[in-house]
């Protein structure tokens, strides 16, 4: 898993504050537009998806995309999750940022279906943000992230763990 | 029954670091009442009129001797020695403080227990058939798949924000024990043409404000495709169910406005782009969960019979038992509706009897009802008289299964800070003006249920006679419903007409009592009845 990355913060008025990334090339630094305009855009690379949107309307062109941002107008709002979800089941493999209403105990969920940076309305506590991102050994379900569910590591273990069926590194 | 393996274990445990930090960055202050909500009712934990309100999970409602032991001590240490077994197979104590929430949570984690989704916009605790395992018409025992979707549902990061709770129940058989299709999702195991087990879905039910029974949208989904076909299930309604208005949010309103078709287009869509993300777990999975739930070992060749010389056991058998799939045995029912008893409430010391009678008379296992009753599943049958001796004497042999006495009710504006009205008293006030006049026993099968507000936790849409709690102009006021019913022939009830006060509901009810007992023919209960005559003469003669 690559470290955090810690970002300073962008001017007034300028980019979201990126508070954790997990990636390691250059931030976008175009501003992102709406699904709408960006769908009847032809060179747009960064694209923002508000929860009543539909993600699938992008997969015809995830090859331009650099960065999707993903709003949270508020933590109880789910959808934003199978739209991350969604992107990353299509193949996308550009950023995929959490911006909005994220609090501290969503970072582990939101991690687990694909978002790889997040800009919270408000800064987090590093260290209790840090003991989010690590705070599940494992997991039950397999999701968007690169994480062995239990069943595999049960059923491998038992056929003496030769095998790894389920995933990469993680 | 279900052994937590290392990996199981280290969940509850993490789950319970993870929360007692949750509760520290409350206590101190980092966490608004409104961040920390979510929060503790992923963890069970309601903030009612007196105090804190904590649930704890008991999947698809099966105990060991050793957690009822464990929910009676909890009952002594941190509440007022009491317990009450809820509608959904679970356990709530109604006196909990927040600092010893983690506590607790430590304490069942000893025992493989939790308190994990026992509330929250998310996936619930996932009920079941209470004779799963013991009745003899099931095609299969539905705890296995049940468990594997506990596994699959436990903490799944896309569906930690839903727009309203989800409620799953899995069964087996055709007659219907868990109301299955009031259900968002209600899972039928059943065999096909061929031979395979498979599942029906039907989803959308729902009780509340707007009650509806579940159409069925998919009438096989192989074993191997479980946990795939509910995924799709759940991410349709993610993605698409109402968040404008909480009283339209469930599962039900989307698959009503949108229609049965659209949303079975919709999830075999996304079920067959799922199947390609290879989800399902293997089926080793499912045999590995499977062998936990083997019979146990029961003696071949026991006489099937039971002595009934005793003429009040004799009522108690034919009442409260249920036939089992194995000769010699059958299933009981412990009755926590005493005369005049508070529904589904047990002491801390009549929680450890039936710990220990689960222990020694039914192979360590006992179950939760959704009528808040329990059940040891397996007893043997020349062994009963003495069980019964033991339940008599701790006061826990009420013979009233299914009967008027056999009330649900939800805790009502005695605890809920949701609710209108008390459910309590005019349970108890019911339950005692039956008994003393003998009539309980003349009625026969007749399920009541009530609820102290619309949000319907007491399930009075699905009671052969249902008390709904309003409120009207700040005084309490009970509309009185006829005619549903939560089995094989699932019907929602209808309302009578004006409702009544607390002392004026009992009246109506028996006026109601008394017309069935005049007009029935040979062999109806009271909801065969009402629905052979209609709801006319039972206006007549609740209102006359």
């Amino acid at each position: 898993m690559v470290e955090p990355l810690q970002l300073e913060t962008e001017g007034e008025g300028g980019l979201d504050e990126v508070q954790f990334r997990f990636r390691d090339d250059e931030p976008a630094d175009h501003p992102a537009v709406t699904v709408d305009s960006f769908v009847g855009q032809t060179n747009a690379a960064a694209v923002r998806i508000e929860p009543g949107d539909d993600a699938r309307a992008l997969l015809p062109h995830l090859g331009r995309v650099a960065l999707v941002e993903v709003n949270f107008p508020s933590f109880g709002d789910g959808r934003g999750y199978s739209a991350a979800r969604i992107l990353r089941e299509a193949g996308y493999t550009g950023e995929l940022r959490a911006v909005g209403d994220v609090l501290v105990d969503q970072l582990s969920h939101m991690r687990r279906c694909g978002f790889d940076s997040f800009a919270p309305a408000r800064r987090l506590d590093e260290a209790d943000a840090e003991a989010a991102f690590n705070r599940w050994p494992q997991v039950y379900q397999p999701a968007a992230d690169d994480r062995v569910p239990i069943w595999s590591l049960r059923h491998n273990d038992e056929s003496g763990g030769a095998s790894d069926a389920g995933g990469t590194d993680g | 029954m279900y052994k937590y393996d290392s990996y199981d274990q280290t969940m509850v445990d993490t789950r319970v670091a993870e929360f007692r930090d949750q509760t520290r960055r409350r206590l101190e202050g980092q966490l608004t009442e409104d961040q920390f909500k979510p929060l503790r009712l992923m963890n069970g934990l309601y903030l009612q009129l007196h105090a804190y309100m904590l649930r704890v999970a008991v999947p698809y409602g099966t105990l060991s001797a050793e957690q009822m032991h464990m929910l009676a001590d909890i009952a002594d240490k941190y509440d007022r020695g009491y317990g009450h077994f809820t509608t959904r197979q679970n356990i709530q104590y109604n006196w909990i403080k927040l600092e010893d929430a983690p506590d607790i949570l430590a304490d069942l984690a000893t025992v493989e227990m939790h308190a994990i989704q026992t509330s929250g916009n998310c996936i619930r605790n996932i009920s079941s058939d209470h004779y799963a395992g013991a009745a003899a018409d099931e095609v299969t025992d539905p705890r296995p798949y049940a468990e594997l979707l506990r596994q699959w549902s436990s903490f799944h990061p896309e569906f930690t924000a839903l727009p309203r709770k989800f409620k799953i129940a899995v069964i087996a058989s055709e007659t219907d024990r868990a109301a299955m299709r009031l259900h968002d999702i209600g899972i039928r195991l059943v065999r096909n043409e061929a031979g395979e087990l498979g599942a029906q879905f039907y989803v959308g039910g729902g009780m509340g404000r707007t009650p509806m029974i579940g159409p069925l949208i998919r009438d096989f989904v192989p074993l191997d495709q479980l946990v795939t076909y509910s995924e799709a299930c759940l991410r349709v309604y993610n993605r698409h169910g109402r968040r404008d208005n909480k009283y339209k949010a469930r599962i039900k309103i989307l698959v009503h406005e949108m229609g049965a078709q659209e949303y079975t287009r919709q999830v075999e869509e996304e079920f067959a782009h799922l199947l390609e993300q290879g989800i399902e777990p293997p089926f080793a999975e499912l045999e590995r969960i499977r062998t936990y739930f083997a019979d146990p070992p029961f003696v071949a060749g026991l006489p099937d019979s039971i002595d009934r010389s005793d003429p009040d056991f004799a009522v108690w058998v034919d009442r409260n038992c249920h036939p089992h799939k194995q000769p010699g045995y059958i299933s009981a029912t412990i009755s926590l509706k005493p005369v005049g008893g508070i529904p589904g409430d047990a002491s801390a010391a009549q929680m450890h009897l039936m710990a220990e009678l689960t222990r020694d008379y039914s192979f360590d296992e006992c179950r939760v009802t959704h009528a808040q009753n329990i059940v040891l599943p397996h007893v043997e049958q020349q062994r009963l008289y003495e069980l019964w001796q033991k339940l008599e004497q701790a006061g826990l042999g009420t013979p009233n299964l299914d009967q008027i006495g056999d009330i649900i009710a939800c805790p009502g504006l005695d605890y809920c800070s949701l609710a209108n009205a008390r459910s309590i008293p005019v349970a108890q006030k019911i339950s005692e003006r039956f008994a003393s006049s003998g009539k309980g026993d003349a009625l026969g099968e007749l399920k009541l249920k009530i609820s102290g507000c619309i949000n319907a936790c007491g399930h009075h849409h699905a009671g052969h006679i249902g008390i709904l709690g309003v409120d009207r102009k700040g005084r309490e006021n009970y509309q009185l419903l006829l005619g549903g019913s939560e089995g094989a022939d699932t019907s929602l009830g209808k309302i009578t007409g004006p409702g009544f006060d607390e002392d004026g509901i009992v009246d109506a009810i028996e006026r109601a009592a008394d017309l069935y007992l005049a007009q029935r023919s040979e062999g109806e209960r009271f909801l065969d009845t009402y629905r052979r005559i209609g709801m006319e003469p039972f206006k007549e003669a609740i209102y006359g």
